[in-house]
């Protein structure tokens, strides 16, 4: 260490709802002075001086214009988690402050929750619990059924880091898989998983028996899978969504989902988050819906906070950044 | 080729049998808990007069010389001594499924009666609802089902953690071909593999043999059970056995429920001794409503998902059906099982 100070970080909070871990804050005190929001707004002429970076966790603090021109230091803001679409990318960019994020740490445990999904929404676990304890159960009926994980189609949309690690565990299975990406993987990297290129993602949506979103929210992949897209899905198929809700069009997935359009669907992420009580895919009984816990896992969480301090460190030393997220 | 894969299997006919009568198949009834499904009686009846347990009750004298075959779904109808007795002409019983712990195969065979179970339909399925509790149980996913509808709900909790897949170990308690599928998926995820079973087995999977259950037991953050049930595996899995485990490590079973003494794995799961645990079998089955396993929290129970999908339900019939009429026929069945 042997700096007299170390640099300032702004986090919202320790604890609670959407705060920063208790368990993480002796390691961020190694690296950084801590600032809590509160101590922000209740000092800011002592604070503003000293936070050099913000830490972004769980969305949290809120970045907008009046907080950026609160702080003349600020050199970055790292975000914990790969996706970014909550900061206002070019509005951060020209205060001079840098983003960045965690795609490593996050990939294999958003990979495994894909698959979790996956094989609870097929094989209807989430049902079977409730028939299993259900005090009115009697006996199981044997005409109860799932529907097929190995051997079946499963379709990835979004081949980046993710994507991809999904893949890998798909073929264990011995699924066949489909992919639909920007731009072609290289054959090497195609043929390690099984993995088929269709441009159109028409072709991949007849095909699929399970269809899993991966991609990135842009303006480009907004409603990217609308009225059109689900009928084009097979009517005994399953959609996966671990990426963002805002990927969907959750009016037509509704819809598609009421009438049998699709089978069934199971969603980590939606828009808003949490749904608001009374909406449709909240009672309807063909989903599945998990509250945004692709990366809660005790390991992902401590990895994603290294990341983003890594990351924050690399700024503020000015040495290579490993994920900064530019602005396009 | 029939849908399980057997290659040359002359008994899957696609054209309905020459014969002026069908041979009789007993079944014990079609659909609700222990029938035979209702998908599959048209297919049953292309090859077989098929008569429930029902009509030959009421009727003995005429069925029981019709009768040459029983299928059996969930084990039943129960084949006893009476049953064997009452049927002179039976030559051959079928059973759905791998396990063949409901049947006293000594007895059975003492009536000169052969048997088969269907193996090939039933390794993937059942490798596959393996993964899917370990995943659940690990991601607790039933829990963030039920926080995601609950209408109390007003923001995520931001402190809740499952435990990461990726990486962690898992103890395959019996490497036969489910075992084998179950470790081909673990590999995937990177996990490292220990494994204990009654012999060694060169594998392609990078899983390590545990020749001491203990050894696995200890170093395990998954342990899954994958054995038949047979005099030496019922209660493998005893308080013993639970002590030796991590007290962050979670089991899970998809074989038999025997194969855990319950009393000692409630009383594990209840005092820490385990984290979890999650069954898709147990002794009875269902459990009674008032027992312990259905209030502990740290617990999922499916109800016995193993093979439960149309593909491999479909499969196992195809299959029973194909070694039923290779047996009528005099030829040799592809999956026949003798008393040891």
């Amino acid at each position: 260490m042997g700096e007299q100070e170390l640099p300032g970080v702004l986090i919202l909070e320790i604890g609670g709802e959407c705060g920063v871990l208790e368990s993480h804050v002796a390691f961020l005190r190694k690296h950084f002075s801590l600032i809590t929001m509160k101590e922000f707004l209740q000092n800011k002429e002592k604070w503003s001086e000293k936070t050099e970076s913000i830490f972004v966790f769980e969305r949290r603090p809120v970045i907008d214009r009046e907080l950026l021109e609160s702080l003349p230091n600020l050199k970055v803001i790292g975000n914990s988690g790969v996706g970014v679409n909550h900061l206002d990318l070019k509005l951060i960019s020209s205060f001079g402050v840098k983003v960045t994020n965690t795609p490593h740490a996050v990939s294999d445990s958003t990979a495994d929750i894909g698959m979790a999904l996956m094989l609870a929404s097929a094989r209807r676990l989430v049902e079977g619990y409730h028939i299993a304890v259900s005090p009115d159960t009697k006996d199981f009926a044997v005409d109860w059924l799932g529907v097929e994980v190995t051997r079946a189609t499963l379709g990835i949309i979004g081949m980046g880091s993710i994507g991809y690690k999904v893949a890998k565990r798909a073929k264990a299975f011995d699924m066949k898989i489909l992919y639909h990406n920007r731009s072609q993987r290289k054959e090497k990297e195609e043929q390690a998983v099984g993995a088929v290129y269709c441009k159109k993602i028409e072709d991949l949506l007849q095909q699929s028996d399970f269809v899993m979103l991966v991609v990135n929210l842009t303006p480009e992949t907004h409603k990217l899978i609308g009225k059109r897209e689900l009928e084009f899905m097979k009517p005994t198929a399953t959609l996966i969504n671990i990426c963002r809700g805002a990927v969907v069009d959750q009016d037509a997935l509704v819809e598609a989902l009421q009438n049998g359009v699709i089978r069934a669907a199971a969603l980590d992420v939606t828009y808003p988050e949490p749904l608001p009580r009374d909406h449709p895919l909240l009672k309807l009984k063909n989903v599945t819906l998990t509250p945004h816990i692709g990366t809660a896992t005790v390991k992902a969480l401590r990895m994603m906070t290294e990341e983003a301090v890594d990351n924050i460190l690399a700024v503020l030393q000015d040495l290579p950044v490993p994920s900064e997220v530019i602005p396009k | 080729m029939a849908l399980c894969g057997l290659k040359a299997c002359p008994f899957f006919p696609t054209k309905k049998m020459e014969q002026p009568e069908l041979p009789g198949l007993l079944v014990n009834e079609v659909g609700r808990a222990y029938g035979v499904l209702e998908a599959h009686v048209d297919f049953l009846k292309k090859h077989f007069h098929l008569i429930t347990m029902k009509e030959f009750l009421e009727n003995k004298t005429y069925f029981s010389r019709k009768i040459k075959a029983i299928y059996l779904w969930w084990h039943r109808p129960v084949v006893d001594r009476e049953l064997l007795q009452n049927l002179p002409n039976l030559k051959v019983i079928a059973n759905s499924g791998v396990g063949m712990d409901n049947l006293d195969l000594k007895l059975v065979s003492g009536f000169g009666v052969k048997m088969a179970n269907s193996p090939h339909a039933v390794s993937s399925s059942t490798a596959d609802t393996g993964m899917t509790l370990l995943l659940a149980s690990a991601r607790r996913i039933v829990e963030a089902s039920q926080i995601a509808v609950s209408p109390d709900i007003e923001c995520f909790p931001g402190n809740w953690m499952g435990e990461e897949v990726t990486g962690a170990t898992l103890g395959i308690i019996g490497m036969g071909n489910i075992g084998y599928k179950v470790a081909l998926r673990a590999n995937a995820f990177e996990m490292k593999i220990l494994y204990h079973n009654r012999k060694e087995e060169e594998q392609a999977v990078g899983a390590i043999y545990c020749k001491k259950i203990e050894n696995l037991l200890q170093q395990s953050d998954f342990v899954m059970l994958v054995v038949s049930l047979t005099p030496e595996t019922h209660k493998l899995i005893g308080k013993r056995e639970l002590e030796l485990m991590k007290p962050t490590a979670t089991l899970i079973n998809i074989c038999r429920g025997r194969i855990v003494d319950q009393d000692a794995l409630v009383e594990a799961l209840q005092t820490g001794v385990i984290k979890a645990a999650a069954l898709d079998v147990t002794y009875p089955e269902p459990l009674p409503r008032d027992h312990p396993l259905l209030k502990l929290n740290n617990v999922i129970i499916t109800p016995h998902l193993g093979i439960k999908t149309h593909k491999t339900t479909r499969m196992i019939t195809e299959e029973a059906v194909a070694n039923i009429l290779a047996a009528l026929n005099g030829l040799p069945m592809c999956s026949e099982v003798f008393p040891n």
